[in-house]
């Protein structure tokens, strides 16, 4: 027997909106089956994962604070992935604009200014993008994948930071202990309510609307789904492919920078070999479960941080690792790609080709 | 066990065949008798639902209800290999040959059983000698012309002695001359007892070689003529079932200042099979409409892509519009000369399939258009306005508001993409393919408007490989072959015989390709 996908005539439209949610709904099923055969009770697993969460006002705001950088870094990909260009290395750019906007405190670490805090984030934005930059650049000289290109940078980021804290840049009152200096006042973000939910959060609603408006109603917006449904149909609009890698690299880039810098400068206050619990991949899927619009993307962020919050609830209720909040992330892009796939086509199943014959009936 | 109704005066049958895509209905009930020694014409409207029937005949297909009956006996055709099996062969528009094989591997490779090579050969020789089919068995694919590709398509299913060959547009591809030769080789095949059903547009070779016609429209069959009996008009009207607009060319022209201007355009290809530009020269005045006719696949896209900028090239004196040297500009400078361009390519080339026609409006408007875009944002409003004019001007047909361009058919978006062009006044005009799968009464349209364009004052330059439509706009005609453009001729001085000699390539200098189809065309007389 042969499975062969076949397009279907009209992709309804209605399914297209009722894809996360049906991908969603999967993934709490399929989960629970999973906690079930674990020998755990599925709806008391379920309920540390999903609801727990946003139970108590501390846990909604560590919610906010996860979910700033997967919503900024989510918005910039979502406009990449629109232009049909495909920056995978987020995380790398995150940390690269960690590491640059932490150039301030670390180096200057008596000045005590707003202005050295906007310097900061403004040196992440440029950290990030210039970390793009680099694959943007292989594509557009030397038609490079750029998927291959930000993947891997995404490693020799992590080592740079890593040799950055652990040598040159680390703590002297620190123990030994591979990490910078704290930083402090206006080294940090202002923050709000218990003390870990920072003015991040503004920037990332704001960014969002912003880029929300460029994608409905601005000749950018268009120039960008031009290019990505259609990249001769683009150029036939005088719309400039090259010119599109960099811009959405760049930007891409420059908010995973952004996201970078609000991380450390927030919740960490400090640099350390590991800065991210792996935002710049998670981003990936928020972009996808959000349809690659940033409104939805805000929406996409907000749940993705739940379910990061619920993998440390259910380590510490029952005992489950943490990080079987990523299978759960896994397995909501993996169905989430599959319903898309499902909504575009439909499986058909046909029996082997060679035992018929023509007869005569 | 049911052959006893219909006596055996069919080779093959179709009863009340009805074939559904989800809603659409494909095919309504169509009926067709083939009868062996007759060619048999089946004729339609682009999407009338011809390749949809011979598919079922050839088992690519499966009917939703309706049966198939070879000399009288019900038959299932799986697949393919069961039709072939039957002696059903097909030659399709579209070859599958591979292009680094040669003619005898690509042969073989279709034919299972046959291991020997030096034996097919033999058997390849034999048949193309037998039915004029001049081939060589040892010549590589990559080298060889379009006819003669479709020849070894031809011989491979001649190899298998079919009782019943399907040919679907075989002329589509050919030069004038190389469809004449077709004619004579299936005329013989007739005359060998073998069912021939012939698919095509082309009126009037129906005309000359059919026994009789089968005309679908929408699914549909309409009626079932004797093609000698009728003429072309008259044929041309059961397809379409309204009467098509007759064009009318204006009398009397007067040429103004030349608006499009090439000198010596030489281009190297950036595609895997492309084909290099070599020193074109060309001028278009004011109020004429030069057509350059070619056989696909001769340089006409990568000439349309030179003309429009998004290929360009290394002076800006090669390329000349409306008096602006812009060789080295892309296309937005470019339509800024009030240039304008329609692609043969509809659907991800002139428009985003999955945009509005009103966002399509502003794909090729957004730089050429003042007031369009205001500070990085669109108006709406205005968009829409253009879009409905467009639609309204050009009767493009929509199913609802402002709908998706992949939605329409391809004549309504050929005609709002022509018109979306012509909504601007443009000073110099290019289209590429202007009426290709286009139906007859919106190609009518679309030619009569370019004819109207130029005698407002532009310079227009259409690019076409069918005949036809050439000699109805053109005021000169050029022809385009393997890169190289022959001299310009007024239209008056032209004849179908002449075109066809440059389309095989009479006017090319030498260059490092093997000149095949010459050698052919001087074989044969």
């Amino acid at each position: 027997m042969k499975i062969t996908l076949e397009k279907r005539a009209m992709a309804s439209n209605f399914m297209t909106y009722a894809s996360p949610i049906i991908a969603i709904g999967l993934t709490v099923v399929i989960g629970g089956i999973i906690f079930l055969l674990a020998g755990y009770n599925p709806l008391n697993a379920l309920y540390y994962y999903f609801v727990d969460p946003v139970m108590s006002l501390w846990s909604i705001e560590e919610v906010v604070v996860k979910a700033t950088p997967l919503v900024l870094i989510g918005a910039g990909l979502a406009i990449c992935f629109s232009a049909n260009i495909w920056n995978i290395g987020a995380e790398g750019q995150l940390t690269m604009g960690a590491l640059a906007g932490a150039f301030i405190p670390v180096m200057f670490t008596d000045w005590q200014s707003p202005i050295g805090l906007v310097l900061m984030l403004l040196m992440g934005v440029g950290g990030g993008a210039a970390w793009a930059a680099i694959a943007a650049f292989l594509k557009n000289r030397f038609n490079v994948n750029e998927i291959l290109t930000s993947l891997m940078l995404v490693y020799v980021a992590q080592y740079i930071l890593d040799w950055f804290v652990r040598g040159p840049w680390r703590d002297p009152k620190g123990f030994n202990f591979p990490k910078s200096v704290d930083f402090e006042g206006w080294q940090l973000l202002p923050t709000y309510g218990d003390g870990r939910m920072h003015i991040g959060a503004i920037i990332a609603v704001i960014v969002v609307v912003i880029l929300a408006i460029m994608m409905s109603r601005s000749m950018k917006g268009f120039e960008i789904k031009a290019i990505g449904n259609s990249r001769r149909a683009g150029a036939f609009a005088g719309f400039s492919y090259k010119s599109m890698t960099w811009f959405c690299f760049l930007l891409s880039g420059a908010l995973a920078g952004l996201a970078g810098i609000i991380e450390v400068a927030g919740p960490a206050g400090h640099l350390q070999p590991t800065i991210s619990p792996g935002y710049g991949f998670t981003a990936i899927i928020v972009a996808f479960l959000g349809r690659l619009n940033p409104i939805g993307v805000l929406m996409a962020g907000v749940l993705l941080a739940i379910s990061y919050l619920g993998g440390d609830g259910a380590q510490m209720e029952l005992g489950v690792s943490a990080k079987t909040a990523q299978v759960f992330q896994g397995m909501l892009l993996f169905l989430i790609l599959a319903c898309d796939t499902l909504i575009r086509y439909k499986i058909k199943f046909s029996v082997s080709q060679k035992s018929t014959e023509g007869a005569l009936v | 066990m049911t052959g006893n109704e219909s006596v055996n005066k069919f080779l093959l049958e179709a009863k009340n065949i009805t074939k559904k895509f989800g809603e659409f209905t494909a095919n309504d009930q169509v009926s067709i008798g083939l009868v062996a020694g007759e060619i048999h014409a089946l004729l339609g409207e682009n999407g009338a639902g011809k390749s949809t029937l011979v598919k079922m005949m050839y088992g690519a297909l499966q009917p939703t209800s309706g049966d198939l009956y070879w000399n009288g006996e019900k038959v299932v055709v799986n697949n393919p290999a069961a039709a072939r099996k039957l002696g059903v062969g097909m030659v399709f528009q579209h070859f599958s040959l591979f292009e680094s094989l040669s003619v005898i591997e690509n042969i073989s490779l279709a034919i299972a059983e046959e291991a020997d090579l030096a034996l097919l050969a033999e058997k390849i020789s034999r048949v193309s000698r037998e039915y004029g089919l001049p081939l060589e068995p040892h010549a590589i694919v990559a080298d060889l012309s379009v006819g003669e590709r479709q020849r070894i398509e031809i011989v491979r299913c001649l190899l298998q002695e079919p009782k019943l060959l399907i040919m679907d547009e075989p002329t589509a591809v050919l030069t004038p001359q190389e469809a004449d030769q077709l004619f004579v080789t299936l005329r013989k095949l007739a005359g060998e007892g073998v069912a021939i059903l012939y698919i095509s547009h082309r009126l009037e070779e129906v005309r000359q070689l059919c026994h009789d016609a089968t005309i679908l429209r929408m699914g549909k069959v309409v009626d079932n003529v004797d093609p000698q009996e009728e003429t072309a008009q008259s044929l041309a009207q059961l397809m379409v079932g309204t009467a098509i607009h007759k064009i009318e060319s204006v009398s009397d022209k007067q040429f103004g200042k030349i608006l499009l201007r090439t000198r010596s355009l030489s281009l190297e290809s950036d595609m895997q099979f492309g084909v290099d530009l070599m020193d074109i020269n060309l001028e278009v005045k004011a109020g004429e409409v030069l057509a350059i006719a070619g056989i696909a696949g001769n340089g006409q896209g990568e000439l349309f892509d030179a003309l429009s900028g998004e290929m360009r090239v290394s002076k800006p004196d090669i390329i000349e519009l409306n008096g602006v040297a812009c060789g080295t500009r892309g296309i937005r400078f470019r339509r800024n000369c009030e240039a304008a361009f329609a692609p043969e390519e509809r659907l991800g080339h002139g428009a985003v399939p999955s945009f509005r026609l009103s966002e399509n409006v502003v794909l090729t408007r957004h730089n050429s258009d003042k007031n369009l875009v205001n500070f990085g944002f669109m108006d709406h409003k205005l968009v829409r306005a253009i879009a409905d004019r467009v639609a309204k001007k050009r009767d493009v047909r929509t199913s609802k508001a402002d709908p998706e361009a992949s939605s329409l058919s391809g004549g309504n978006l050929q005609k709002f993409i022509v018109g979306r062009e012509l909504d601007r006044k443009p000073k110099v005009l290019i289209v590429n393919q202007p009426t290709w799968g286009v139906d007859a009464g919106a190609a009518a349209m679309i030619r009569q408007a370019l004819i109207n364009c130029a005698a407002r004052g532009a310079a227009v330059l259409v690019i076409s490989q069918d005949l036809d439509e050439i000699f109805e706009v053109a005021d000169s005609i050029a022809v385009i072959s393997r890169g190289q453009l022959s001299d310009i001729y007024t239209a008056n001085e032209m004849t179908y015989e002449k075109v066809g000699l440059l389309m095989a390539g009479a006017h090319e200098k030498p260059t490092k390709h093997v000149g095949n189809l010459q050698d052919n065309m001087a074989g044969r007389t």
